[in-house]
């Protein structure tokens, strides 16, 4: 441009207008990064000559996590008509948050605004932290988190509650289904150390491990850079006698895993955790090579005792239901029969629904598609970790 | 009422006083419950941002010189804001003076930050600073998704997470110690202090701050080396001090900012303050007006709000969002639609008789 040889008629107007057309190019920018936000208006459902009660979920709708959020979303819809009966006519409303934390209170305001009596929401476990936060000042409201699986989220707080298992404790449920099943084999424990989810895990193993009297022979690390080829550490395990891998680890990195241990002629045994649900979609991966991997998810979509709810989901969205709109069902499934132990009427004030519903949600016990769940004190969620075996290209109990 | 007669002092106490009466319009209503929870949870973060956009405009509109990386300063801010606050408030300090302290240690931190990135940044003009601030940003964030910082009764552990393998535990705190920063989840689990009485006292202090120095000979210096370098260094003015002070004095008001905003949320990663955060300010300093600083806390204040009271629209609440903006700047371009308002003002007695 003119100014940079000195020969500019005037470099003020130069300047603006460079720094006007910046920020013209932010603007097409936010335009791009957000091409369709909001949430759905109420979305009653027809049969059930109940009283109104209001049930808000929030998660990102749009950008990078989206699917998560859609899920969340669909499943507190579902779950709302399904649930919905004479006492209780259960209405929702969706907001998206780009999952992002401040976002997220702003929905969680506006939800709050149109009437919330409870929240299922919202998803990811960043914009939890800042909404539980929110939800637990006065006046409160009662907060239920389908996904997010930090200890923060619940930590302090008496209105806040989780339908999935905290990353420690399933690192617990993980090895005391291995002590129960595979006592004789002999572990390596295997995961990514540069990632919370993971390391989490792996750590609490450990712990559980050393208790339940497991013996772990190796244990292998990888980083985020660093997992595209895990020959080495398959070697290193190897020499060690492993015949079981314990990997908290998530399903790209765990295609790698399975594919380096079968070209190596390694035969040996494979674990994961939720973070492993979706193995079988990775493209170009051979799943013959996942045939009798073990992982520990709350959910699946071939299991016959779902075959109800994924009917449904498929009917409305045309998708199949994830982990996601399953832990959102439970959600609105446990307010419901929060609801009834408390004995609430349908129009009860936000606020006198928060205490009540927490208390209450320490006594029911839900039959949900995630297990069968109990809450502690401390909002945590109580239930046997299920695992499934890939059995021909399927989710099987095992 | 002598002072009233200059026509720029007149100016910055209406700024002043439209502040002043926003906030006891808003204070009042929100004491009674008036405001929409919505709006009433945004409160903090519209202060935030306005004393962001009056940062930023001391920067592009004053000085003249593009920043695209004023978030980081803002990001400086609030996580030094949050260490200082958590930390105060374990060893049982009020939440008012852990909030104050917070904000005055974030502002230091950024204007030291703001210091030693002017150094070489303030020798390069036009795009070249641009691309700099732009570069500096970006290593913020890096930089904060690498620390992991924790407090207990031994003072402060710091660990900087180099190699992407280090976790909390390694802070080895003792029993009742509070990890304050994990690395990539950022600043999560603290509790919130900030409060919107402090938001209003810092735009105060920000304006009076800014439009004090824009007056003072120090302002008129750096608007000489906006508006001709050559003229100024030839008359003996040192472009980059001028510059510097310029820079210095909008890096520590973004940390005060951070500090505030940082306060008023529960978890915080350090992607928040990224690129797009650094452009949505640059956004409110260029509708308000270049330089004009009461534009720039109207802009700042709407457009936080515009988006999120758009949720009605739902699908087609960011394109609404952008057709307000592109009139907006249609409009105050528009040299009919500018007559025409001119119409309406009455005129002025000073320049009717400097026309005559």
């Amino acid at each position: 441009m003119s100014s940079l040889n000195g020969k500019s008629f005037n470099p003020v107007m130069n300047r603006r207008s460079v720094i006007a057309s910046a920020a013209g190019l932010g603007v097409a920018g936010i335009l791009a990064g957000c091409s369709s936000e909001g949430g759905d208006s109420g979305s009653a459902s027809a049969n059930s000559n109940g009283g109104e009660f209001k049930i808000g979920a929030i998660g990102p709708k749009t950008g990078a996590a989206a699917s998560y959020g859609l899920s969340v979303c669909n499943g507190v819809e579902l779950g709302c008509k399904d649930f919905s009966n004479d006492t209780y006519n259960f209405v929702s409303k969706s907001e998206d948050d780009v999952a992002d934390g401040e976002k997220s209170v702003t929905a969680f305001n506006t939800l709050a605004d149109w009437g919330m009596q409870a929240l299922v929401g919202p998803t990811t476990t960043g914009a939890s932290v800042a909404v539980a936060e929110v939800a637990a000042q006065d006046p409160q409201i009662f907060m239920i988190t389908p996904s997010a699986s930090s200890t923060d989220v619940t930590k302090g707080k008496t209105n806040v509650f989780q339908v999935c298992f905290t990353d420690p404790n399933q690192g617990v449920n993980a090895a005391k289904f291995l002590a129960a099943n595979y006592g004789d084999e002999k572990f390596v424990l295997f995961y990514n150390s540069g990632d919370s989810y993971s390391s989490g895990i792996a750590d609490a193993f450990k712990e559980q491990a050393a208790e339940s009297k497991l013996e772990i022979v190796d244990e292998e690390t990888f980083k985020d850079d660093s997992q595209t080829s895990f020959t080495n550490q398959l070697t290193k395990a190897k020499e060690k006698g492993a015949t079981m891998i314990f990997a908290p680890i998530y399903y790209t990195p765990a295609s790698v895993l399975l594919k380096n241990a079968s070209d190596m002629g390694y035969e040996v045994k494979m674990m994961g955790c939720d973070g492993m649900d979706g193995i079988l979609g990775v493209e170009g991966f051979d799943t013959s090579l996942a045939e009798g991997l073990l992982l520990m998810t709350p959910f699946s979509a071939d299991d016959e005792s779902n075959a109800d709810f994924v009917k449904a989901y498929k009917d409305a969205y045309g998708k199949t239901p994830d982990q996601f709109a399953a832990d959102a069902y439970d959600g609105v499934h446990a307010v419901a029969e929060a609801l009834k132990e408390a004995g609430l009427p349908a129009d009860v004030d936000p606020t006198e629904a928060s205490s009540k519903l927490a208390e209450a949600m320490t006594k029911i016990t839900v039959k949900g598609l995630t297990g069968t769940l109990t809450w502690n004190d401390k909002g945590e969620v109580q239930k046997d970790p299920t695992a499934y075996v890939i059995k021909d290209g399927k989710y099987v109990q095992a | 009422m002598n002072f009233l007669k200059n026509k720029q002092t007149r100016s910055d106490f209406i700024t002043y006083g439209l502040v002043i009466v926003a906030f006891l319009v808003v204070f009042f209503m929100q004491a009674n419950h008036m405001i929409p929870r919505m709006f009433a949870g945004q409160l903090v973060p519209i202060t935030a941002y306005i004393v962001m956009a009056i940062s930023l405009n001391l920067v592009v509109g004053v000085a003249g010189d593009l920043s695209l990386g004023h978030a980081g300063f803002m990001s400086i801010g609030a996580y030094t804001g949050i260490v200082t606050a958590v930390s105060m408030q374990a060893a049982g300090a009020p939440q008012t003076l852990a909030l104050v302290v917070s904000i005055v240690v974030g502002a230091v931190f950024a204007a030291i930050a703001g210091f030693i990135i002017g150094i070489p940044v303030l020798r390069l003009r036009g795009d070249y600073l641009a691309i700099v601030t732009l570069a500096f940003g970006e290593i913020i964030k890096e930089v904060v998704t690498c620390l992991i910082v924790g407090v207990d009764a031994h003072g402060l552990h710091v660990v900087f997470n180099l190699r992407g393998n280090a976790t909390v535990n390694d802070l080895h705190l003792m029993d009742n110690g509070i990890a304050i920063i994990k690395g990539a989840q950022g600043a999560s689990g603290v509790s919130t202090y900030s409060t919107f009485v402090a938001g209003f006292v810092l735009i105060m202090i920000a304006l009076v701050v800014v439009l004090n120095l824009v007056r003072s000979r120090t302002g008129r210096a750096i608007e000489a080396v906006r508006d001709n370098r050559i003229a100024a260094e030839s008359v003996g003015i040192s472009v980059t001090k001028y510059r510097m002070i310029a820079f210095v004095v909008s890096a520590a008001l973004a940390g005060a900012a951070g500090a505030l905003f940082g306060g008023n949320f529960s978890q915080l990663s350090a992607t928040k303050f990224d690129f797009n955060t650094s452009i949505l300010i640059l956004v409110f300093v260029v509708l308000g007006g270049l330089g004009n600083m009461r534009g720039s806390v109207i802009a700042a204040a709407v457009l936080t709000i515009l988006p999120e009271a758009l949720r009605e629209f739902s699908d087609y609440r960011m394109l609404v969002y952008a057709i307000v903006l592109i009139l907006v700047m249609i409009c105050t371009n528009s040299p009919q639609i500018q007559g025409f308002i001119a119409r309406f003002k009455p005129k002025k007695k000073g320049e009717a008789e400097a026309n005559v």
